[in-house]
């Protein structure tokens, strides 16, 4: 039986990009396994990390440090970070921390792919 | 005139896995008092950050230590809302010390009381008469925050 502190990360890669889809809340319990799928993503040294995350329905700021620190390791590979397809209530949290114009959002993975 | 005693008195342990448990509480109450959606996600949402700060600042990840979360369906000043208290048995720190960092210094982490702060129109942090520390948030129901609009609306 899985971990209630599972947390289901699909990956697949595309064209050079790897694309990461978390399913599930993200809190605090379930921030570290993302934390770890992104960091063997970044270790794989795509040209672009993409995270869809329509399947996120609550992300607290755990999660969103998660990202801020992929953003950071990212950067130092030249990797691009898009993040895509976020619900309204993921949106709200990078709205309150003000971090929406500091990450490329876009509405789904095909716009990712070209942003 | 005696303080009325909270509708919700809950304790939990310090374990991150109850969290979702203690926000869907929220969610549910706030909606149900008439808060609109989004409003009572963000409410949630900062009970959340401030239960997971008693868990990582106060508490230094233990997963057995308690936290008592009450709920009053009425604002200090008897109108319609909502006073929450997070209390713990953590460390007491100076209240004034406690402060969400710079949101231009764009780093993982520490933003946890910037939200509490943002999204309700009260926080104050106090230390317990005994042990530990006590948070208060108040969140006023306004025609802003209801959803008459939404039900209106279909």
């Amino acid at each position: 039986m899985a971990s209630p502190n599972e947390l289901e990360v699909v990956w697949e890669t595309r064209d050079g990009a790897t694309i990461l889809k978390p399913a599930g809340d993200i809190d605090l319990s379930r921030s570290p396994v993302l934390r770890n799928d992104i960091r063997k993503a970044i270790g794989d040294k795509p040209g672009r990390l993409v995270i869809e995350l329509s399947g996120v329905s609550y992300m607290d700021s755990s999660g969103v440090a998660t990202l801020v620190e992929a953003m950071q390791l990212a950067r130092k590979i030249n990797a691009k970070l898009v993040l895509c397809a976020l619900t309204d209530r993921v949106h709200s949290i990078f709205e309150i921390a003000r971090l929406d114009q500091f990450f490329t959002i876009c509405a789904d993975v095909n716009e990712a792919m070209e942003a | 005139m005696s303080d009325p005693k909270p509708v919700i008195e809950i304790r939990l342990l310090s374990d991150p896995m109850y969290l979702a448990g203690a926000r869907e509480l929220v969610l549910g109450l706030t909606r149900r008092l008439g808060f609109k959606q989004d409003e009572s996600g963000r409410i949630a949402l900062a009970v959340d950050e401030a239960l997971a700060n008693v868990i990582n600042h106060g508490y230094a990840r233990a997963l057995d230590r308690p936290i008592w979360m009450s709920i009053w369906t009425q604002t200090p000043e008897g109108l319609p809302g909502l006073r929450i208290t997070i209390e713990d048995e953590a460390k007491q720190i100076d209240p004034d010390s406690i402060c969400g960092r710079d949101l231009d210094d764009v780093k993982p982490g520490g933003l946890g009381v910037h939200i509490i702060r943002e999204v309700m129109d009260k926080a104050v942090y106090e230390r317990r008469e005994s042990v530990g520390m006590r948070l208060t948030m108040i969140k006023a129901l306004t025609p802003k925050s209801t959803h008459a609009r939404e039900h209106a609306n279909g």
